[in-house]
């Protein structure tokens, strides 16, 4: 009996320590990559490169994205607000779910799942195929080469792909509200652009973006870089990289919000 | 024979110097009491079983290890003593072939060459160009420069990745496993090219190797390492008149002797539950 219990409570405490000294060496490898930075600005072109890869590619999903969940926001919200009648609040309703919530969150959680996993598989690859090896070995230090030309093209991305879905959106907002069910136009415009505050809403939406773009890059980058040599571990760490930064946006998404928009 | 070292050699002809060297994983003794030298514009072969402690001992000597005992010097540097920054300015001297070559796959044949001159040096573009095609031309993939590494052969990627190695005109050229899956020829085309390279360019190169028959035609000295220590050593001819069970054992490819065929186990009648 004592001997069992013993058992259960080394494994939890061999859990809590492996956790903790991961934790402990993705700083690390986080700390690395910011001060291995100067490089990759003095060469441009190799963030420019992944701004394309990670943003530009990204950007078909991000708009359809952002379409539909416009679309169905001035479904819903007008379903909602004509109970009141006051549907011509649609506009403000669309553009501040939009600008302060969905399109930081949605558009992270789509870069995730589309950028997130492409930059842990590719440098899991590099890693399995001895790529980083090699690097190592022709004196090219590659989290300098490698990792951060990637953590600054996504992290730079990430901004203008949250701004590009909530724009999306409010288009979509517009067909569906304006154009299909027929709400003031006028009205629909003028209310936003009374209701939707630059600072207190748009510039609150980019930090949320900024933060969550470093949030997944960050975590993609080390769970490529952490990720076993093999087929199976390249794939767990792909699989660990959406999971966790699904979380890590929601959860910060949250504590922004607290901070932002009720001064806690 | 290749232009063997003479007996007793000036301390500055010795490209690799190791001297009693031990390295352990966590608690697990891979090497003992490694003795090796390698002589400037030799190649000398490491070999051994699988799992010996070959790779580790490469390893060691390109610096991605350090020894828990012993020296280790390379190009009269010593290993142990370097930071970060010696490490990576000796490692500009030093090329490396990895086992499956370990090309860039977002790069073309051309731009992987290119990739350490492009990194290392301020040279103009039409330079670069003209060295990377001399490199490329060397082992006969000029014509191949604007391939990715995904059209390419197993023995082709070999020696781009040779063509890669060599860039930065390095003193020190280490193999990993070159002929590890390559056909007939690709394997002569590639025992050839080392050898050849290393006569001029004149540099050193060290080939881990279990490939006895390919590497004891190109190599003028062979370590033969099992379980972590240097077994025997010897010139190819040596080492195929050898009587030393082990040796004898790897160089003519025989399925059990000193290295036993099966992984130690319990008694098999015991595992089929027949003892009588």
């Amino acid at each position: 009996m004592m001997q069992a219990l013993a058992m259960v409570l080394r494994g939890i405490g061999r859990r809590v320590v492996d956790g903790v000294w991961r934790m402990g060496v993705a700083t690390r490898f986080f700390a690395l990559t910011l001060l291995y930075s100067g490089q990759c600005f003095r060469r441009p072109g190799l963030i420019v490169r992944e701004i394309f890869s990670s943003g530009v590619l990204s950007l078909i999903i991000i708009l359809v994205s952002g379409l539909f969940v416009g679309m169905v926001l001035g479904l819903q919200g007008y379903e909602t607000l004509q109970t009141y009648g006051s549907e011509e609040a649609l506009g403000i309703l669309v553009a501040l779910s939009l600008v302060r919530e969905l399109g930081p969150v949605v558009a992270a959680l789509l870069f995730a799942s589309r950028a997130g996993s492409a930059i842990t598989a590719e440098i899991g690859l590099m890693k399995a195929t001895e790529q980083i090896a090699a690097m190592e070995m022709m004196a090219v230090n590659p989290v300098a080469r490698v990792v951060a030309p990637r953590f600054w093209g996504a992290v730079i991305s990430m901004p203008f792909l949250a701004a590009m879905f909530s724009a999306m959106g409010i288009f979509g907002g517009y067909l569906v509200g304006v154009v299909l069910i027929g709400v003031d136009e006028g009205s629909f415009w003028s209310q936003m652009q009374a209701a939707v505050d630059f600072r207190e809403d748009v510039l609150n939406g980019v930090i949320k973006s900024v933060v969550f773009g470093i949030a997944v890059t960050a975590i993609a980058l080390f769970e490529g870089y952490d990720a076993p040599p093999t087929a199976e571990g390249v794939s767990r760490a792909t699989t660990r990289t959406v999971v966790t930064s699904s979380l890590a946006i929601l959860g910060l998404d949250f504590i922004l919000t607290a901070i932002m928009f009720r001064g806690v | 024979m290749h232009g063997l070292a003479p007996a007793d050699p000036a301390v500055s002809d010795l490209s690799i110097e190791i001297r009693d060297l031990s390295f352990a994983y966590d608690q697990r003794l891979v090497l003992k009491g490694i003795d090796l030298t390698a002589r400037r514009g030799q190649v000398i072969a490491i070999m051994g079983n699988s799992g010996c402690g070959k790779t580790t001992l490469l390893r060691l000597i390109g610096g991605a290890l350090k020894p828990s005992r012993g020296r280790l010097l390379v190009e009269g540097t010593d290993m142990s003593t370097l930071d970060e920054r010696g490490l990576y300015r000796l490692r500009r001297r030093m090329g490396m072939l990895f086992q499956f070559g370990a090309l860039f796959t977002d790069l073309t044949v051309f731009e992987n060459v290119a990739f350490a001159l492009r990194e290392h040096s301020d040279l103009p573009e039409e330079m670069i160009r003209d060295l990377v095609f001399m490199k490329l031309n060397a082992v006969g993939l000029r014509g191949a420069h604007d391939l990715k590494p995904s059209e390419l052969s197993g023995g082709m990627a070999r020696r781009v990745a040779l063509a890669r190695a060599i860039a930065l005109e390095p003193a020190l050229i280490l193999y990993d496993e070159p002929f590890a899956g390559l056909d007939p020829i690709s394997l002569g085309v590639t025992g050839n090219l080392i050898r050849r390279l290393t006569d001029t360019l004149g540099v050193t190169s060290v080939v881990v190797t279990h490939d006895v028959q390919e590497s004891l035609k190109i190599v003028d000295y062979v370590y033969f390492v099992s379980e972590g220590v240097i077994e025997a050593r010897g010139t190819p001819a040596e080492l195929r008149a050898s009587v030393l069970p082990y040796v004898h054992q790897f160089v003519h490819g025989e399925a059990d002797g000193p290295v036993p065929f099966h992984y130690p186990a319990p008694d098999y009648a015991e595992d089929l539950g027949v003892v009588a």
